[in-house]
């Protein structure tokens, strides 16, 4: 199931400039919340900060506290190595590890944690295949065929599944469908509204239709600060500040 | 494909036709009303009202946030606008039926008059065809609406003769004017509710077809006779 997250007092910089001002927003369990704003807004540092890969980046810095159900990820003696495995992410290219099988790419994160009995790996990979909705398209190749060998959507929902493999709680998307044709974008959207009933899931977008479309919340960043957080409906039917209005009706600037 | 928008198209459609099953339920219990001089009826109506216009706002928020969140196009588009049409349409014809029992209590409190028009059967013309109209959009069938737009002169005739009946019978015996004046209104209200029927099915026939034919645009008409 998935879990909620609260996030108070979040600021983050890289190097001397500030990236995020005073972030606070409560995302709720097992729904989709997106996350919009122009380049440059800090709408993918944002979800960095959730995951504890900001600070990844040379001279990256955050202050504040992000509640994962109900664990501090910032807190004293939490590493980020167990706050990644309950946080999945995926990002806007797809990125199969190139030379393995679309198997061994599933089953990489749990041979990884020292999980090596064959027939539980073989239910992992089918069920997060399935749960990816790529099984189908692969189950006869899955030893076979490398990740890379599959089309783009394809590798994305591979990736998604890799990412599934591990069972995490919140699944973490940055622009996942910005590189792909509409038909795998539409496919990647259904996807995301059937995994919801299991996680929580955020996406970052900068196509407003997107979120739209997918999200039950949606936050408005700008300029690193946040404009605006309510109801997807709300949001894109009546929003409160004016500046979200503007960028919503491609009236900004 | 396209899961959540489905499920929003789905829900769209059923709201609709709960929408249309008050409409319809909001003629009959006025025209039970009529024939059975019977103001309990008539109360019912005015209360079934405003289940209606609740309907008609939760539609047309619902048809918004899928026009907003799902930028849908073609038939999609096509059949969200004609929801959005059909609600309007349901909604005065709750409104006819709640002229219709106003007018009800109106002639329960004059003397029983002899007026020799058959309201009833316009009524069951006209409920008719907003229960075809409906099952036209149930059905997504664009010749089942077609049928219904022919429908609609017959009602507007029988209209038109009830009129004549009843000025005639206002001139023949004026202690009748008041009671003869509450029918005139009931079938102007019952022609009323067949042209939302019709606006209705022209709607259906717009989603089904992407083809406008209000007006009598875009239907064959017999052509016009030669100029001489």
């Amino acid at each position: 199931m998935g879990v909620g997250i609260h996030v108070q007092e979040l600021n983050a910089w890289f190097g001397q400039k500030q990236a995020l001002y005073d972030i606070a927003l409560a995302i709720p369990p097992n729904q989709t919340t997106a996350i919009i704003g122009p380049s440059g807004c800090g709408k993918s540092t944002f979800v960095r900060c959730i995951n504890r890969m900001h600070e990844t980046v040379p001279d990256a810095r955050v202050d504040g506290k992000v509640v994962v159900g109900d664990t501090d990820v910032y807190g004293r003696g939490v590493s980020p190595v167990s706050v990644r495995r309950r946080i999945g992410m995926v990002f806007q290219k797809p990125n199969p590890f190139p030379t393995m099988s679309i198997y061994d790419n599933v089953a990489a994160g749990l041979k990884l944690d020292g999980f090596h009995r064959r027939r539980e790996l073989d239910d992992v990979v089918e069920r997060s295949l399935q749960q990816a909705a790529l099984w189908e398209e692969v189950k006869d190749e899955l030893k076979k065929k490398s990740g890379v060998s599959l089309s783009g959507g394809q590798q994305q929902r591979l990736c998604i599944a890799r990412a599934l493999a591990v069972q995490p709680e919140i699944m973490l998307m940055d622009e996942p469908a910005s590189a792909l044709d509409p038909i795998s974008t539409a496919k990647i959207e259904d996807l995301i509204f059937q995994l919801k009933q299991d996680y929580t899931i955020v996406i970052v977008t900068h196509n407003m239709q997107q979120a739209a479309r997918v999200a039950d919340f949606t936050g408005f960043f700008l300029m690193g600060k946040l404009i605006e957080f309510d109801k997807t409906e709300k949001m894109f039917t009546n929003p409160t500040d004016k500046r979200t209005e503007d960028y919503i009706t491609g009236r900004f600037g | 494909m396209r899961t959540r928008f489905q499920m929003g198209l789905d829900e769209l459609k059923q709201k609709l036709l709960a929408m249309g099953g008050l409409a319809e339920q909001a003629v009959d219990r006025a025209m039970e009303a009529y024939r059975k001089r019977d103001l309990q009826r008539c109360y019912a109506v005015f209360e079934g009202e405003k289940a209606i216009n609740m309907a008609e706002r939760e539609i047309d928020e619902l048809a918004v946030d899928l026009l907003a969140m799902q930028q849908p196009l073609a038939v999609d588009l096509r059949f969200i606008t004609a929801v959005m049409k059909i609600n309007a349409d349901l909604e005065r014809v709750g409104d006819q039926a709640v002229n219709i029992a106003q007018r009800v209590m109106d002639t329960i409190k004059l003397p029983a008059a002899e007026l020799p028009v058959d309201i009833p059967r316009m009524a069951a013309t006209a409920a008719g065809m907003v229960r075809r109209a409906l099952e036209a959009f149930i059905e997504g069938k664009a010749e089942l609406a077609e049928a219904i737009l022919k429908m609609d002169d017959i009602v507007d005739d029988m209209n038109d003769e009830i009129y004549i009946v009843l000025v005639r019978k206002m001139h023949e015996n004026p202690t009748v004017v008041d009671q003869a004046l509450d029918l005139l209104l009931i079938a102007r209200n019952l022609e009323r509710i067949a042209d939302h029927a019709t606006n209705i099915a022209e709607d259906v026939i717009f989603w089904v077809r992407g083809a406008d034919v209000r007006h009598h645009v875009g239907i064959e008409e017999s052509p016009a006779p030669p100029l001489t």
